[in-house]
């Protein structure tokens, strides 16, 4: 049994070196997504009527829609548009975030603001005001992506916030400003580096609500425009498929979609690790 | 030079002073000690004194003049615990030379160690960051130090190194030293006069 264990090479990893294997698989695995959902030409996605709805086949993985359009190529490049929408959505949400928790620091009554703020965002249902702002922004790529942004920047700004805060009253920061460092200096050098792992990982962590949002809008939708090959879309057309059993035009989008999403969480669970080392215990 | 604390008064709560109306006067080629008890209001003196509590009654003045407080602060005060006055994502290098950077022999006489340099604060040791963080208080700059209970957790023999050290280099530059301890012992030797706290805070 010993000898055999020694024979597995991640036995003799340490916990750092495993978590750094596992983030480098998952971000190879996404850049291939994204990678090849770019390489698809939609023209390239044919109607082909003598292939209508079939089921899934080593020929047709994912099987075909009622166009006989291949699934598992129009999946893909859902999953593109989806990740791209997402990256964009959760670093413009961490941009303000980073600007609110900024306000927020400057003096009191940015502070009152900010959590005046933070409170009447986080108040209103997501879905609800996402679906306002992209309607207001004319639906679509944008509108969504504007939407997600300005929703789900208050729980990184609201961590920041009070990061922020704890640092500036903390001993070093104070001890900084005896040794006449201005405001701006002791902003970039001390508290710069404490924050950084925060808006790194909750970055990372906007990333699946944003996905889960943008086709969960798109399919009641609110959200991108039909023609375009968004998992949303792909969703609510197969639900007029679904009662005659074409089964596989919702099951392997759906799955592939959440394990794009989980694919995410974990990558942003795992950075956390890397980068604080205090919460791998946890 | 003098360092000269006025008619200070403060309080945490309003009408439940901690400080009153106390008075004291520093030299700067003396090391006056401070007695007193576990929250009798030492440290908020030393604070006051050293600029981080700024919503006192009375005046601390150096030489009858009021000191600037955008620049380096010249009275620094060294804390209890090292630990919480360094930013856990700076290696010890930075530490230090957010202040200055100490000649060689200096760094000889405390003890530091040129491999400490490289590491975390969280890799060394409540006496070695004390090292660290006295050094970084004795700026060119620095006119006054006030220490408090910087010595209350090493033992007997890195306290000896640590205040043989301070002392002579202060003696050499003129720094003049308000050492806060509770350990009459210990002040008996390094102090020049002793005060005792509860004498001077007219409560």
């Amino acid at each position: 049994m010993s000898s055999l264990s020694k024979l597995n090479p991640l036995n003799s990893m340490n916990l750092r070196q495993k978590t750094i294997l596992l983030i480098g698989l998952i971000v190879l695995l996404l850049v291939l997504v994204y990678a090849s959902s770019l390489s698809i030409d939609p023209a390239n996605i044919l109607t082909d009527f003598t292939l209508r709805n079939q089921p899934p086949s080593f020929e047709h993985l994912f099987g075909t829609d009622w166009l006989g359009r291949d699934m598992l190529t129009r999946t893909i490049k859902g999953l593109g548009l989806s990740i791209f929408i997402g990256a964009v959505a959760s670093i413009l949400s961490s941009i303000l975030a980073i600007i609110m928790a900024f306000i927020s620091s400057v003096n009191k009554y940015g502070d009152v603001l900010i959590a005046w703020l933070i409170d009447f965002f986080a108040s209103i249902p997501h879905l609800l005001l996402l679906i306002m702002i992209s309607i207001c922004l004319g639906k679509g790529a944008m509108g969504v992506i504007i939407g997600v942004a300005c929703t789900h920047w208050t729980s990184l700004a609201r961590v920041l916030r009070v990061e922020i805060k704890e640092i500036q009253t903390s001993e070093y920061v104070q001890l900084s400003e005896k040794f006449g460092k201005n405001k701006f200096w002791i902003a970039k050098e001390h508290i710069l580096i404490l924050v950084i792992t925060q808006v790194i990982v909750g970055t990372l962590l906007i990333f699946p609500h944003a996905i889960m949002h943008e086709a969960s809008i798109t399919f009641l939708g609110f959200g991108l425009s039909p023609h375009e090959p968004a998992i949303g879309i792909i969703l609510s057309e197969s639900m007029s498929y679904l009662t005659t059993g074409a089964w596989w035009l919702a099951v392997f989008p759906g799955v592939m979609l959440l394990i794009i999403v989980l694919l995410f969480d974990i990558l942003g669970e795992e950075v956390e690790k890397l980068l604080d080392p205090t919460k791998a215990q946890k | 030079m003098y360092l000269n604390a006025n008619n200070i008064s403060y309080a945490y709560k309003k009408n439940k002073p901690i400080l009153k109306n106390l008075s004291i006067s520093i030299p700067d080629n003396k090391v006056i000690g401070l007695m007193g008890d576990s929250g009798s209001g030492k440290s908020t003196l030393c604070k006051v004194i050293s600029g981080y509590i700024k919503n006192y009654t009375g005046t601390v003045t150096l030489d009858n003049n009021l000191i600037e407080t955008k620049d380096f602060y010249p009275i620094q005060l060294i804390f209890q615990h090292p630990e919480k006055t360094m930013n856990p994502k700076w290696k010890m290098h930075k530490v230090l030379s957010e202040s200055w950077n100490p000649p060689q022999e200096l760094m000889d006489t405390f003890g530091l160690k040129d491999n400490w340099l490289g590491r975390w604060p969280n890799e060394l040791s409540g006496g070695e960051l004390q090292r660290f963080s006295i050094l970084r208080a004795l700026n060119p700059k620095t006119k006054f130090i006030i220490a408090d209970e910087i010595s209350t957790m090493l033992d007997a023999v890195t306290q000896v190194q640590i205040w043989d050290a301070l002392l002579d280099y202060c003696k050499q530059n003129k720094i003049g030293i308000l050492a806060v301890s509770h350990d009459k012992e210990l002040l008996e030797v390094i102090a020049d006069d002793i005060l005792l706290f509860n004498e001077i805070n007219k409560l």
